[in-house]
């Protein structure tokens, strides 16, 4: 295919460079520097898509991010991503796009019967119809309109594309580098401010590069090339094109994704795709300009009708022709920019101009250029189904109500411009309440909400003389608020053109006996009628208006359709647009990728992974791992083909037989200093610290204030003044924070230091009948006999050099000890015991075994502290002092707390001693009672007692204390199970606790 | 997403901090008798203002200091900030 549509000599691409490129499997060339959008325009290519609802053909509209129609799905390097929009995608060798909405093909397609039956498919079509009967829904209703509508389709294979995340700082953040952006960017950075410059496309300059003007004896597009040369030199400065700001957020904090890689066939090594930042800037500029606004008439959504603007931009920025026989439609002079411009390509355009008598610098430059203008004529309705083939046209009265004749001219496109509308999207987001400005009826920013100021096209100025010199003064200022320098530069000298004031006419009136769809909102299909329709059937707001028609709710956001949307509305409320209000603007301006908003937080890297100083040991000696929160636990230490179970019991066994060590380091440590250390513990643990004796560790429970168990562990007293408290894996950061709170804020006059020590320690616990045997090994030096080192003992020792602390602790209910050392001994501590205790049989173990030793012995853990329970509901009522106060105490009244029949921990045992009770069942009296079935328990942890050889569970049981002995079921809908069970006491083991003493 | 000025470390965004709540809820002595309906009050009822509003935070990725931040709920407007051991005003 040639470039037919392409003119020489004209644009700003690379003509020196040819790609190769794809479309709907057929090959193209565009050149370096093109967007998809304008090298498929030079192929003379038009028909991208069909639209949402009525499947109509689709062309381009615009040539940027205002785009409503031109999506594709997009190829690249392997990948493929929906929703993309061709005018923003720039062209790389071998890129690869398909159309999107779509079936089975572009050129035929099912859906678009929804056109011929769209007298059916009016506003609040898929709210009334699909609703009835019920039963189509999941047969014919959903299946029908999931094959024919919907944009992309998202790749369902991992991304292997990098996206980073960067917080950064600034005193002006400049949205947008057209003409305001680029002043204020240079008066500002000359001033010594950090600046920070973001342009949305690869090419900085905005409507500098489209436009004839003079600044400094220098056309716009060199002028503006020249600011960007210096800033970027300049160390103050960061310069960002492919950079959106696209959210405006609290406290002057604004979001902005930059397409790293997009434009290139792949991504470089090591960088990334797409980058966010998260920028807290002092001070913002928002230069975002502004996107002209579309006439409305007959068939406006045929391939061929875009806005002029548009037109002007593929011409000048990619040297594409839009058309070779243009009609230019226009209530305002910009129409006759682009008409200029065409004239001096050598194609002859035709003006409809809807104002009677314009007089203007610009009318006249195409009065002399010799344009045929007709004034007073609008276009009735486009011709043409997949590409416009002429216009119906026809003068219109002076009060824009009658038409007059209809004629047909013939053409190939149909160049729109019904003014303009201010890009007010960041300023509408940091809180700034919009108001409406009659001169160019469109909604500029109000009063500043935060430390915003807008600038430009986008604050509604149109001129460039009075743009740049109010963005030179703004940003001269702003930055003199910050720097204190004082630093001006010298104004440049500007021309331009004149132009007169607009015509505030914008939606021409049907012709008798014809009933064209006059489209708004053409992304979502969204007619004049449907929005009449809405009103009729009344909808009066205009966010139900927007909802019911989904008027400005697809993925351009209405950025083209929102305020012809409350013009009308306007216009048939008999109110005037302010009184209608605009619908809330809310971030992202642009869609951004799911990719960039994650960032490098996924798979491992979503969250932190804690490994223990042990972790290399249990890798080699083929640990399998569990997530504890962030650390990474052994679960079992999986010998031969063993699984889980098999795994788990043999370790649980050893225990109760010889000896087992398990890695214990996560375990929230704090370090307790200080001369209140023991009324601190006293205050915020249930029982008694008063007089623990130095050497000595105890359990305690500590609640929150509203009486539910918060957490347990315990705590020794290391020496006078110093404590060593232990916490469970889960709830460490908690009772830091806790115990934080009460010493900063509750009871300042406390003398006491708390410090996490979590990392500082690595522990192994020593469990089982001959720990005490591999202890004294460990420990020659050491008297760790029973009276020696008694149990809730403390002493400190010589591990071969090293120093340990020992503790006489037990959650197995085995005779055990914990070995805690300084975390860099960790490996060497854990190598240790397991090479002296081989004459012991000792093996390693790991949570499931852990589990099962603490389930059969009926000590709770965190499936029964799970911010439920009461410390009676755990039997843990010996433990609340009766002499003092403690938090949460006064909660323990609570009526529900202190019933006769409260929630207790109990022991669970299937009668046939063989079916496992799956966790979270609930327990029932009666297996075959009417649902609801009451609930008396649940069952909180489950395990195969290796000392029983049965299944056991804990269960939390309505009564609990009175139902030993009784008969139940164990209902699990979720695995269809059905157990009858025994009520046991929660001590399956060893009741008296006999063992910990031994 | 907030900034906060810690009395201590200088202005911080959010996500170095936790919230904490009413800072005007005065937990109860230890030890003194109180009436069921003082002690609901303290546990559970709190007005959740909109507008201005005394609330704490800690600064748990910095210094772990709780601190008092006034802000307004609806707006997020921060106007003042005080360590632990500051009065409200
Ligand atoms: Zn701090």
């Amino acid at each position: 295919m040639t470039q037919s549509f392409r003119l020489e000599n004209v644009g700003l691409i690379n003509r020196e460079k040819k790609l190769s490129f794809k479309f709907n499997g057929k090959s193209y060339y565009g050149f370096e520097g093109d967007t998809l959008a304008s090298a498929l325009i030079a192929n003379g290519v038009h028909l991208i898509g069909r639209s949402f609802k009525y499947h109509r053909p689709r062309g381009f509209f615009g040539a940027g991010v205002d785009e409503p129609y031109a999506i594709v799905q997009l190829y690249r390097n392997g990948e493929t991503e929906p929703n993309i929009k061709a005018t923003e995608q720039e062209l790389f060798e071998g890129l690869e796009a398909t159309s999107v909405n779509c079936w089975p093909s572009v050129n035929f397609d099912i859906g678009a019967i929804n056109n011929f039956l769209r007298i059916f498919l009016p506003a609040g079509f898929y709210y009334k119809t699909f609703m009835w009967p019920k039963s189509f829904w999941y047969k014919v209703y959903e299946p029908f309109i999931r094959k024919a509508a919907g944009l992309g389709i998202a790749s369902i294979k991992h991304d292997k594309e990098r996206y980073e995340h960067k917080y950064e700082y600034c005193d002006l953040l400049i949205a947008g580098s057209g003409p305001s952006g680029l002043a204020s960017a240079y008066a500002a950075a000359k001033n010594g401010a950090r600046v920070i410059l973001a342009e949305d496309k690869a090419r900085f300059g905005g409507t500098l590069l489209t436009s004839e003007v003079n600044i400094g004896n220098k056309s716009g597009k060199e002028w503006a090339e020249g600011i960007i040369a210096e800033l970027k030199e300049m160390p103050n400065v960061t310069v960002k094109n492919r950079s959106q700001v696209f959210g405006y957020y609290d406290h002057n904090m604004l979001v902005m994704s930059e397409r790293i890689s997009d434009h290139l066939p792949k991504t470089k090594k090591f960088h990334p795709k797409q980058k966010l930042w998260y920028i807290r800037a002092k001070e913002v500029l928002i230069s975002s300009g502004s996107i002209e606004r579309p006439l409305v008439f007959g068939n406006n959504d045929t391939p061929g009708v875009m806005l002029s603007s548009a037109a002007k931009e593929y011409l000048k920025v990619y040297g594409v022709l839009v058309g070779r026989n243009p009609l230019i439609f226009t209530n305002n002079d910009s129409g006759y920019e682009t008409a200029i411009e065409f004239k001096k390509n050598g194609v002859d355009p035709v003006i409809l101009d809807t104002r009677k008598d314009p007089q203007s610098e610009i009318v006249d430059e195409a009065k002399n250029l010799g344009i045929n203008i007709k004034f007073s004529y609008v276009v009735v309705a486009a011709q043409g189904y997949k590409k416009v083939k002429s216009a119906d046209i026809a003068k219109i009265s002076e009060d824009k109500e009658r038409l007059g004749s209809v004629e047909n001219i013939k053409c190939d496109c149909i160049c729109v411009s019904g003014f303009w509308t201010p890009t007010i999207h960041l300023a509408s987001q940091s809180g700034n309440k919009t108001k409406f400005n009659e001169d160019i009826d469109a909604f500029v920013p109000g009063l500043s909400k935060q430390n915003e100021t807008t600038l430009g096209a986008a604050n509604g100025c149109y001129t460039l003389n009075e743009t740049l010199k109010t963005s030179f003064q703004t940003a001269h200022e702003l930055s003199k608020k910050i720097t204190n320098n004082d630093k001006k530069i010298s104004f440049p000298n500007v021309v331009e053109k004149k132009s007169t004031i607009h015509d505030k006419f914008w939606c021409v009136p049907l012709p008798k006996g014809k009933n064209y769809k006059r489209f708004l909102d053409f992304q979502n299909d969204v007619a004049v009628s449907d929005i009449e329709i809405a009103l009729k059937e009344g909808y009066r707001s205009i966010e139900h208006v927007k909802r019911y028609t989904t008027l400005g709710m697809a993925t351009d956001q209405g950025k083209t359709s929102n305020l012809n949307g409350l013009q009308l509305v306007s216009r048939i409320e008999n109110k005037v647009v302010p009184n209608v209000g605009h619908t809330t603007f809310r971030p992202p301006y642009t869609p951004v990728s799911i990719g960039a908003i994650v960032g490098r937080e996924v798979g491992k890297h979503s969250k932190p992974t804690r490994k223990s100083p042990m972790h290399k040991w249990h890798e080699q000696n083929n640990a399998i791992f569990v997530d504890a929160g962030v650390w990474l636990r052994p679960r079992y230490y999986k010998q031969g083909n063993e699984n889980l179970f098999e795994g788990s019991k043999r370790e649980a066994k050893n225990v109760r037989t010889n000896v087992g060590v398990c890695d214990v380091t996560t375990l929230g440590k704090i370090d307790i200093k200080g001369p209140d250390a023991a009324e601190l513990l006293n205050r915020v643990y249930t029982n008694a610290w008063l007089k623990l004796p130095v050497g000595k560790a105890r359990y305690g429970v500590m609640l929150r204030e509203d009486g539910i168990v918060m957490d347990d562990g315990t705590t020794t007293r290391i020496s006078e003044n110093h404590y060593h408290m232990t916490t469970t894996t889960a709830q460490a950061a908690n009772v830091l924070s806790h115990l934080e709170y009460y010493l900063q804020l509750v009871w300042p006059e406390l003398n006491v230091n708390v410090v996490s020590t979590t990392e500082q320690w690595a522990g192994a616990a020593v469990a089982g009948p001959k720990s005490r045997d591999l202890l004294q090994k460990l420990f020659p030096k050491s008297d760790v006999s029973n009276e020696g080192l008694p149990f809730m003992g403390f002493i400190e020792g010589d591990l071969f050099g090293v120093k340990a602390r020992i503790f006489r602790i037990s959650f197995s209910g085995e005779l055990a000890y914990e070995v805690n050392v300084e975390s860099d001994n960790g490996n060497f501590m854990w190598e240790k015991i397991m090479e002296v205790g081989q004459e012991f049989k000792i093996q390693p173990y790991g949570t499931e075994a852990l589990s099962t030793l603490r389930i059969e012995m009926g000590h709770v853990a965190g499936s029964e502290l799970d911010g439920r329970t009461i410390p009676y509901d755990n039997s843990l009522e010996g433990l609340l002092s009766k002499k003092k106060d403690f938090i949460g105490k006064r909660s323990l009244n609570r009526e529900a707390f202190i019933a006769e029949d409260r929630q207790k921990i109990v022991g669970v045992v299937p009668l046939d001693k063989k079916t496992s009770i799956p966790e979270g069942s609930h327990l029932v009296k009666d297996s075959n009672a009417t649902l609801p079935n009451p609930k008396l328990g649940y069952i909180s942890a489950s395990c195969w007692s290796v000392e029983h050889d049965n299944p056991f569970s804990l269960a939390i049981l309505k009564n609990g204390k009175n139902m030993i002995g009784e008969k139940l079921f164990v209902m699990s809908p979720l695995k269809n199970k059905v157990i009858p069970v025994e009520i046991v006491s929660s001590h399956y083991v060893d009741p008296k606790g006999e063992r910990v003493r031994s | 997403m907030l900034h906060i000025k810690c009395p201590h470390c200088g202005m911080r965004s959010q996500n170095e901090f936790s919230y904490g709540g009413d800072a005007s809820v005065k937990r109860p002595e230890l030890g003194k008798e109180i009436s069921n309906q003082d002690w609901d009050s303290f546990v559970y009822n709190r007005k959740s203002l909109r507008g201005k509003h005394w609330e704490l935070w800690q600064h748990l990725s910095g210094c772990r200091q709780w601190i008092k931040v006034e802000r307004d709920t609806a707006t997020h407007e921060i106007f003042n900030t005080l360590k632990a051991n500051e009065e409200i005003l």
